[in-house]
């Protein structure tokens, strides 16, 4: 289970982006977020990946509260949650090719002899070509890019995925085999999801149930 | 562009219509220069590459290649003027001058380069600890930079060369500490603005750690920046070299350096012979601007909108 108690978060203390918001995605269960931009979603769901550390509040994942924030983070919790971006451009370093992009986590864990294995597997699931591999993000499309973070973000097979707009660039037909990849993921491992974004459509189909950010704001 | 530009002009004058300018601001204003300002920049490139590459050949093939005494004394040969046998004359001493400023060009790139490589390894270790780290280390390193840079690069150098034998490495050193800090505040502000990509956020999802981050994403995206300051010093470095020799803090005045040649020849310049000052003047000048030439057009390369200037 994963917690976010009463969380409040942002940029500036005195004016935070978040006010007093909580929220609690069940194990394997999958939750669409929704709100119009700049609401404060995506600051949200960077503290709910540990990358962001909120003014007050606290994260429980799986009964034990977070630890620390972004490097402070232990490294089991940080590697607990797989996380998607909603620009692929910015969020794939520009001079690693696919391969070392969906490798680097395994690298930085030391788990470097599974690559090979892993990234043919994950290739096969997220819908990459082999010949894309060997290219570096400026060689691929947006949606062939973000079908590498996804990649990415399941390598290290995590129990929480956290897909902040990830297909708010693409177009419909990647959206439907990116949102078809995590939920096979999600099938075979259990793993719970939080989405967040501001399809409304996409999300009431995708996910068990939806949030609006009205109401949670409101509680 | 002139192509382009001769059939709208004709056009404009005929059809009325298109005398309405369609151009930007910035195209019209920079359409009259850009034609000479371009083949400008092509001549100033292929004349720095080619300075450069002739210096590099000469510093390299010459001392090893003939066996001349630089420092060979022929007190009947004194403040010859430039002839066919001297092409550069000779000093107070006879010692031939083309040989002495190609020796002293050797040492003082020698110099400059490793000063240069040294000043930038120092400069990026600092910078990005800066910028990695972040809060009360970030604020420290950066306050202590700013306390260097306060102090003149000259004294403070005079002062790192005053405590040694004169020498090379004590030069070397002296340039080397004094020229981290523009280095250290560029790297800093480049590593700063890559931290926040959100490309580091998925490395730390990743479970990299701090070092991972700053090793695999952070210095491999500032090292064209860091690269370019390398060389941007160089000449820099070539000049402080020269400017230490020139004060008589550098290198000992009978080894060959551009700084302690222009300094030996100042007496003979008041007794009317120009050619031992003017022509070391002329090997610290030339070759420090071609490399200045040549790292100008690598930045506007990397960075088109900031054009070059030189690193003074």
């Amino acid at each position: 289970m994963l917690e976010l108690r009463s969380l409040t978060a942002g940029y500036d203390r005195r004016d935070p982006v978040v006010r007093d918001v909580s929220l609690t995605v069940a194990a394997g269960e999958s939750v669409g977020l929704l709100g119009p931009s700049g609401c404060g979603k995506s600051t949200l769901a960077r503290v709910a990946a540990l990358l962001h550390q909120p003014d007050r509040g606290q994260v429980v994942i799986d009964g034990e509260p977070a630890r620390g924030w972004r490097h402070r983070a232990p490294r089991a919790q940080r590697t607990a949650f797989g996380v998607v971006f909603q620009q692929p451009r910015l969020s794939a370093d520009p001079r690693l090719t696919l391969t070392q992009l969906v490798a680097e986590p395994l690298r930085a864990t030391g788990r470097a002899v599974e690559v090979p294995d892993r990234i043919r597997e994950l290739a096969r699931t997220v819908g990459l070509g082999e010949d894309l591999l060997g290219r570096r993000p400026h060689e691929v499309s947006d949606g062939q890019l973000q079908r590498a973070c996804l990649a990415r973000a399941l390598v290290l097979r995590p129990r929480w995925l956290i897909c902040d707009e990830m297909t708010a660039m693409l177009d419909a037909s990647t959206t439907a085999a990116l949102v078809s990849a995590v939920e096979t993921y999600r099938a075979d491992s259990g793993a719970g999801l939080l989405a967040v974004g501001h399809d409304k459509v996409l999300l009431e189909r995708w996910c068990d149930r939806t949030v609006h950010w009205d109401e949670l704001a409101r509680s | 562009m002139a192509d382009t530009r001769s059939p709208q002009a004709e056009a404009s004058q005929t059809d009325p219509a298109t005398q309405v300018t369609w151009r930007s601001a910035t195209g019209r204003a920079a359409a009259g220069t850009r034609r000479s300002s371009r083949s400008t920049r092509a001549w100033r490139v292929w004349s720095s590459a080619a300075i450069v590459a002739a210096v590099v050949l000469a510093v390299l093939i010459v001392p090893p290649l003939v066996d001349l005494d630089e420092q060979a004394v022929h007190l009947a040969d004194k403040l010859l003027p430039p002839s066919l046998s001297h092409p550069f004359g000779t000093d107070d001493v006879g010692r031939d001058l083309l040989l002495r400023c190609v020796y002293g060009l050797r040492v003082s790139l020698l110099v400059g380069v490793v000063a240069a490589v040294v000043a930038t390894v120092i400069g990026t270790a600092v910078g990005a600890l800066a910028a990695a780290s972040g809060g009360w280390v970030d604020r420290v390193v950066m306050r202590l930079v700013d306390v260097f840079s306060s102090v003149p690069h000259l004294l403070l150098g005079i002062f790192i060369v005053a405590m040694f034998r004169p020498g090379v490495w004590p030069v070397v050193i002296s340039v080397a500490l004094t020229h981290w800090l523009s280095t250290a505040r560029i790297v800093r502000a480049e590593v700063l603005s890559l931290r926040s990509r959100p490309y580091i956020d998925a490395a730390i999802s990743g479970g990299a750690s701090r070092w991972r981050v700053t090793l695999r994403h952070l210095l491999p995206g500032v090292l064209p920046q860091a690269g370019l300051a390398a060389v941007l010093m160089v000449p820099h470095a070539i000049w402080h070299e020269s400017a230490l020799s020139f004060l008589g803090l550098g290198l000992p005045t009978h080894q060959a350096s551009l700084g302690t040649l222009v300094q030996g020849a100042r007496s003979s310049l008041l007794a009317g012979d120009w050619w031992p000052t003017l022509f070391p003047g002329l090997f610290i000048i030339v070759p420090t601007l071609a490399i200045a030439g040549l790292a100008g057009a690598w930045r506007d390369r990397i960075n088109p909108r900031r054009r070059s200037e030189l690193m003074l």
